[in-house]
């Protein structure tokens, strides 16, 4: 039997971890992750995880040394945050590309600058191409479930993909839940001992991490990219079988709230979920016809079931904790290219809002669906919105 | 001790052909390294002694055993001089390729 723990989202995690017996750690602490590092920390020292602790210099080392631990057929772990996370960008594509099936946490955090050390995605989303699975998680629960969910995604062998595992800044890393922490026999059950014929080994000595000349380049990143692809299958699958040994589900790539028959739906991403789903619920008790799209996983993104979902409501609103500059939205650019490449004709707005951790309160979501039916209704409305702005936007802004 | 030995390669004809990422048997030679060489080792097996330091200290692991003394692998040598560098009798001598 497992146990019940009061836990915040870092500490959720570092127990993830804890029973995904890796072999190897190599972090670098940072706010708002630094809880993570200190947990496994501790747990190394009092021996409850038998893992290798690397105490690096920084997210590159970090990153570095943990492709290096994976070359040899560890299962290894790492975590970051904003400012790490971007240092650690090129190790990010080097880990995808040498098919280096790490799990790494990434508290999403503002980049600098102005400074903040508040959270919103501008870090993952400026990352969204480097080749990593990418998950965002919504509480303490399912960022421990997913650990578990991510290693066995990972090292699938037709996968072989590292997997970053998404929370927002202190309104997940560092807010209290109760959580149920597997007992750690269901933990082996779920996920097998990492086995790979791609790691260094004297009796089947491999050349590893090699060059590519322009004529099979092509190849091998078109097999990098299908490997990613073959998770999208293998997310629900591999949920269907968590659910079967701890009887909880997250349902794959996307979790559509009353869309059902919902005329407008918002599309989130993370933790401010639960709100809008809680506005939903008193928009439904006044009679309006609406819904939530949560998409969990950005990479691979969830085409198919982005299109099921929305392409019979009436319109539909982005939210982004993103800009990508001189655009729009990172999530609203791939929700509207799903849309469009399924010629659904309906209304589609972006809003901005949630950057360096301002709060986006019930009535922000509020608007949003009231913008959508305006714009129904025919009041013109600017297809990229700011929630929350604290000024008029004039000609010199 | 296992010698450098020449494979032929074969097309991949599918994208299943190739490995799943890039990690590949190690010593799977298509091609020869001789022509990286502008100078190249040649041994006087008459002062050549068989200490095998050349053997220790070769990075491409072209020279071998051969009746108590050594060889040199020429298909496989780069010519980085470090044999040669590395004789305590002198029995080694980079000359220019082409000359000898």
């Amino acid at each position: 039997m497992g146990q019940r723990a009061f836990l915040c989202g870092n500490e959720a995690v570092a127990e993830g971890v804890r029973l995904s017996a890796p072999h190897v750690i190599a972090a670098y602490p940072i706010t708002p992750q630094t809880v993570v590092v200190e947990r496994l920390a501790e747990m190394v020292e009092d021996g409850s995880v038998k893992a290798e602790f690397m105490h690096v210099e920084s997210e590159h080392s970090a990153l570095s040394a943990s492709m290096g631990a994976s070359a040899v057929g560890a299962r290894t772990f790492s975590s970051t945050s904003s400012q790490g996370l971007v240092y650690m960008a090129e190790c990010l594509h080097y880990a995808s590309g040498g098919r280096f099936p790490i799990v790494m946490m990434n508290a999403n955090r503002s980049l600098a600058l102005p400074w903040s050390i508040y959270g919103d995605h501008r870090d993952s989303m400026s990352l969204l191409d480097c080749g990593w699975i990418q998950v965002y998680t919504e509480d303490a629960q399912e960022s421990l479930d997913m650990v578990l969910q991510a290693y066995a995604i990972a090292e699938h062998p037709e996968v072989l993909t590292p997997v970053m595992i998404n929370l927002d800044g202190f309104v997940l890393t560092h807010t209290y839940e109760l959580v149920d922490i597997p007992a750690w026999e269901q933990a082996r059950e779920f996920l097998p001992p990492y086995e790979t014929v791609n790691k260094l080994d004297f009796d089947a000595p491999k050349n590893m991490a090699f060059s590519s000349n322009p004529g099979n380049n092509l190849e091998f990143k078109l097999r990098q990219h299908r490997g990613m692809l073959r998770a999208k299958e293998l997310i629900a699958e591999t949920d269907g079988r968590f659910q079967a040994i701890f009887g909880r589900s997250y349902g794959g790539l996307t979790e559509a709230y009353r869309c059902d028959d919902a005329e407008l739906i918002v599309v989130s991403v993370g933790s401010v979920t639960g709100t809008c789903r809680t506005v939903a619920d008193e928009l439904r008790n006044e009679g309006w016809k609406v819904g939530v799209l949560k998409i969990r996983f950005m990479r691979p993104f969830p085409e198919e079931e982005i299109i099921a979902a929305l392409r019979n409501a009436k319109a539909v609103a982005v939210l982004d904790k993103d800009i990508s500059f001189g655009y729009e939205g990172t999530v609203f650019t791939n929700v509207n290219s799903a849309l469009s490449k399924a010629g659904a004709e309906i209304l589609k707005l972006n809003f901005i809002g949630g950057l360096g951790g301002r709060d986006i309160s019930k009535d922000h979501i509020r608007e949003m669906y009231r913008r959508l039916q305006d714009g129904l209704d025919g009041i013109a409305q600017e297809n990229v919105q700011y929630l929350g702005l604290g000024v008029a936007i004039d000609e010199r802004g | 001790m296992n010698r450098p030995a020449l494979r032929k390669y074969v097309n991949p004809q599918f994208l299943s052909d190739l490995p799943e990422g890039p990690c590949y048997d190690a010593g799977h030679l298509v091609t020869v390294n001789a022509g990286w060489r502008t100078r190249k080792p040649v041994l006087d097996s008459e002062a050549c002694t068989g200490c095998y330091i050349c053997y220790m200290n070769c990075p491409e692991g072209v020279i071998f055993k051969s009746d108590d003394k050594v060889d040199i692998d020429y298909d496989f040598c780069k010519g980085c001089g470090i044999c040669a560098n590395g004789c305590p009798k002198d029995a080694i001598v980079m000359i220019r390729e082409g000359e000898a």
